[in-house]
């Protein structure tokens, strides 16, 4: 208990300022959504919520919680000293719409790419790079392009359902694509070329519809038919990977490509594919959207006969139309956006948006899909709306009147408090990097492979053909092993001559500056009186070497809850 | 003194100290110490229970491996062939498991509804559905957190995943998740590289800034990393580490297991029970087979599976600790009995297989009975929850145990599973 007290006492100064920018009603309900409109809806809408639920809402995140929380979520790591000193002296009221101008805006767009390359490769490709018919270079730099040039989402969403061409960008291999790695391993499995998992994830992450399950059966908890699996692959029989070789077979890719279909039943002009039910019999399958949109019968691609008129269809390209134009679309994009931020989406899980699942702000969810929909589908916008919120603005220090709001307990998530969640394992990484100011350059593909390999340690395949994979990296013992003794870590706290804490040591800067820094650097705020204590008697122990005391002090901070915990 | 660096429990300070003082110590223990670990790891044996899934991802096809049904369309081309137990047949390409077969117990009436791999994962490991307001624990944390208290001298994670993810801990906490190792047993990033004194003053640094966060009452992961931390700093500074060094054993009993990743896997795990250790589930991948199912089960699967079961079950009995240590096989569910177009298998819930034996368990048994082509159960069927409740009987767990959820809810050990009274004498 002595702690809480003593570290109020040592925050005085910055506790002020804080509070004099933020805990304090000085803003207007008028300026807490920064003149956005949807930002003001949000706020309605959940505030709505925490008033159904007698729930009292924690104050507001201090400026160097939210400065961190923001810069995690948006770049991908912790905000440099010089940036959160920068924020924090700000007396603007509309500095936190300002911080996030200018973390969306052209100053960022690489490490805005990077994160974001981070996260949507997990989203299609996963983890694992087992698969040897995806290319992650490849996918990675079809992302980096398409998200630093903020491309709309429905066209991202297209670009990734049609891509065609060649999925590895090297010396001869002509048309390269890196959008079709998203399909490239998924069309076929055991060697039958049926698309099962290109309809499967196309649903899942695009539309928040898990359909798999349907594949064999009607599904027995929600409305999932066998036939609706079955159209939906329909439409991804045109689709063909094959594999390429050049050169001494050296150089291998996959093409994805489109072909006339010739249908199971040998009739491309009704070209059927027909799956088993569960007591042996067979039944036919034509693409039709799971709306119960149907298009044209036919295989054959678009095609114009001598005499003008035209034939066939793009089954990929009707597809992503059907996508674009359904209500799921937009609904799973704010959902899976919303998780990002608040470490809750409005489903759980986030891409099992069915009937059967009903979500915990269904006019929120609504509302929002549409409103993203009309801002021509801009995924900055809706991240600008996300973040700017209250529900994003709060601590994640509890009050009794909400502590009982925690999803962890099996309750629908309200958002009266900040959930505490893990960093992802890359944003440990670009953090460690930020914080030691280690590497500048590190948006290219040489330091993405670097950052592979350290990621592969945390890989856990699951066996199954569908590629399931999940992480150690998820506060269990082989993390804290590689927090204490990995060689990241090592590299983290290294004291060699020129590096972080070198730097820092040899600074002019008083003792107690000096530890400062350390935790400005990994965690946003000062040491308090107690912090300030250990870490003297550490140099006491260190026999006044400074920059010995320095590294366990930094060992420490970087090994805490604190530093580890998107709080 | 700080709580993270207490020095575990029956080691001497010197001893401690010792070992912490790098790679070297680490790699070259003490022989008082590990002679004092092997006397206890003898008394341990004789005292504690224990248990080994052996999980098949993707879904094995028990119908060409316990539970045949030649001559029938469904049945595919393998024979059966019998077993030492009595009336007992199983696949010709388990020649090896079926001389051991008087030790184990087959399931043949198992009915299940998940027929997706991760709901089916989900509810073969934790009796329960997938439900997306609570995340409930599976076998490895229920069984270690009920049996852990029979071994106090355990320094290293009581639930060990080799080769693959398991399910997590649920509602019971970070603290009781699977220790995932890969089968060569290598943990990395064991070696700290200092002294232990100024280890101790770090981790004094690292609990004044982990108390505080905690103190702020931001939720409960706050307070699980401190745990996690805890029991990271045990398992540092432990001799019982030597238990995943499958290299430590002799050539002929690593020849026996095989070499591959489920044979080190299956060894590990012996060795694992043998130093206290109360769960190990040991995974084997690869039974998703959707097209050519025949040639991949009897050219891979089944020799790899073969050799490594077999070898398990009877060391395990030859070391008189089968009547201690239950084992278990099987996977999410298993595969249609139709043959598909590919020559493969595609998920199938509605009638297959598992198999258990050692602890309370009936031995030399098969339960239950499919119908001639497979494709239905005509005996009383059984659900994951009556084979958690059988396998905690046969480990002496009470059933009337009630776990209580974080929202406070009391949910009941097994999911109220009823247990399959012919697996019992």
């Amino acid at each position: 208990m002595r702690d809480r007290f003593a570290s109020t006492r040592a925050f005085g100064p910055w506790l002020f300022l804080a509070a004099a920018l933020t805990h304090l009603p000085l803003q207007s309900a008028e300026d807490e959504h920064f003149g956005i409109p949807q930002v003001k809806f949000i706020n309605a809408q959940i505030s709505a919520g925490w008033t159904d639920a007698k729930l009292t809402p924690s104050k507001a995140a201090n400026d160097g919680e939210w400065c961190r929380r923001v810069h995690l979520d948006l770049i991908g790591r912790v905000p440099t000293v010089d940036e959160l000193n920068r924020y924090v002296a700000d007396s603007s009221p509309a500095k936190r719409a300002e911080l996030v101008s200018r973390l969306l805006g052209d100053d960022y767009v690489d490490e805005y790419a990077r994160h974001w390359t981070d996260v949507w490769a997990t989203v299609l490709i996963g983890r694992n790079v087992q698969n040897e018919r995806v290319n992650r270079p490849g996918m990675r730099q079809y992302l980096r392009r398409a998200l630093s040039k903020n491309i709309p989402y429905d066209q991202f969403m297209e670009e990734l359902v049609t891509a065609t061409g060649a999925n590895t960008n090297k010396k001869d291999v002509e048309g390269f694509n890196g959008a079709t790695n998203f399909l490239s391993g998924k069309m076929e499995e055991m060697g039958v070329e049926n698309g099962v998992q290109a309809t499967a994830k196309t649903a899942q992450i695009f539309l928040g519809l898990q359909v798999q399950c349907t594949q064999c059966h009607n599904h027995p908890f929600n409305k999932g038919k066998q036939n609706q699996f079955w159209e939906m692959n329909a439409f991804f029989r045109q689709t063909r990977a094959l594999r390429k070789r050049a050169g001494t077979d050296d150089v291998q890719w996959v093409e994805l490509v489109d072909e006339d279909f010739a249908g199971e039943g040998g009739n491309p002009e009704e070209a059927e594919l027909y799956y088993e039910l569960r007591n042996g019999l067979m039944k036919v399958a034509y693409p039709v959207f799971v709306d119960g949109t149907e298009i044209s019968k036919s295989g054959y691609l678009p095609a114009k006969l001598e005499d003008g008129s035209s034939y066939g269809v793009h089954r990929r390209r009707e597809l992503a139309l059907l996508i674009k134009a359904s209500p799921f679309f937009p609904r799973a994009i704010v959902s899976r956006m919303w998780a990002h931020f608040l470490g809750y989406g409005f489903t759980k899980p986030v891409d099992d948006m069915g009937e059967h699942n009903p979500p915990s702000h269904p006019e929120l969810l609504d509302g929002l899909a549409e409103r993203f929909r009309e801002q021509s589908f801009d995924l900055k916008e809706l991240a600008r709306w996300i973040v700017l919120s209250r529900a994003y603005s709060l601590s994640s220090v509890t009050l009794a009147g909400n502590s009982r709001d925690d999803p962890a307990l099996g309750e629908k998530p309200k958002f009266s408090h900040f959930y505490l969640r893990q960093m992802q394992a890359e944003q440990l990484y670009e953090s460690l990097l930020t914080a030691t100011q280690a590497d500048k350059t590190r948006s290219g593909e040489d330091a993405a492979k670097t950052k592979d390999k350290w990621m592969s340690q945390f890989v856990i395949a699951f066996g199954t053909d569908e590629g399931d994979d999940a992480t150690t990296f998820n506060g269990t013992i082989p993390q804290v092993l590689m927090m204490f003794n990995g060689e990241l870590v090592k590299q983290a706290t290294s004291t060699g001559k020129g590096g972080f804490l070198d730097k820092v040591a040899s600074s002019p800067m008083a003792s107690k500056k000096k530890i400062e820094t350390l935790y400005l650097a990994a965690l946003a705020r000062k040491p308090s009186t107690t912090e300030i204590e250990t870490a003297n008697k550490l140099l006491v122990a260190r026999g006044g070497d400074v920059v010995g005391a320095l590294q366990d002090v930094w060992w420490a901070v970087l090994n805490s809850n604190e530093f580890i915990i998107q709080h | 003194m700080s709580r993270l660096i207490d020095i575990p429990h029956g080691m001497s300070r010197r001893h401690f100290l010792s070992h912490m003082a790098g790679a070297a110590a680490l790699a070259a223990p003490a022989t008082a110490f590990t002679n004092s670990i092997l006397a206890n790891a003898t008394d341990m044996r004789k005292r504690h229970k224990a248990a080994i899934l052996l999980w098949m991802g993707g879904g094995p096809s028990t119908m060409d491996i316990w539970d045949l049904k030649p001559g029938a369309a469904t049945g595919g081309p393998f024979k059966q062939i019998a077993t030492s137990a009595d009336g007992v047949a199983i696949s010709e390409h388990m020649p090896l498991m079926a001389k051991q077969m008087h030790h184990m117990a087959i399931v043949r009436s198992m009915s299940t509804r998940e027929a997706d791999h991760m709901r089916g994962r989900y509810y073969m490991h934790t009796g329960y559905v997938p439900n997306p307001n609570v995340e409930h624990p599976g076998y490895g944390s229920v069984i270690a957190h009920e049996l852990v208290s029979q071994v106090p001298d355990l320094e290293i994670p009581p639930f060990v995943s080799v080769g693959g993810g398991s399910v997590g801990p649920g509602f019971l906490g970070m603290t009781w998740a699977p220790f995932v190792v890969d089968s060569n047993g290598n943990v990395r990033n064991l070696d700290m590289g200092i002294d232990p004194a100024r280890l101790q003053q770090r981790m004094a640094m690292l609990e004044t800034i982990e108390k505080k966060f905690i103190g702020e009452k931001r939720g409960g992961s706050a307070d699980d990393h401190m745990k996690v931390l805890d029991k990271t700093v045990k398992l540092m500074t432990s001799q019982q580490m030597s238990a995943f060094k499958v290299a430590q054993e002799p050539k002929d009993e690593q020849d026996k297991y095989g070499t591959t990743g489920f044979g080190k896997g299956c060894l590990m795990a012996r060795r694992l029970v043998e130093m206290g250790v109360p769960f190990v589930e040991v995974d084997l991948g690869g039974w998703d087979n959707h097209a050519n199912i025949f040639t991949t089960l009897q050219n891979q699967k089944l020799p790899e599976l073969d050799k490594a079961m077999s070898a398990l079950v009877s060391d395990l009995a030859d070391r008189g600790m089968l009547e201690d240590t239950v084992v278990m096989w099987m996977g999410e569910f298993s595969r249609t009995p139709n043959i598909n177009g590919g020559g493969g298998r595609d998920h199938w819930a509605r009638s297959w297989s598992v198999v258990v034996g050692g602890g309370g368990f009936k031995r030399g048994v098969a339960v239950g009975e499919t119908s001639s082509d497979g494709k239905e159960v005509v005996s009383e069927p059984y659900t994951s929850q009556d084979l958690m409740a059988s396998t905690l009987k046969a480990l002496g767990i009470s059933l009337e145990t009630t776990f209580t959820a974080k929202n406070g809810r009391p949910m009941k050990i097994a999911n109220s599973g009823k247990v399959i009274k012919e697996l019992f004498a």
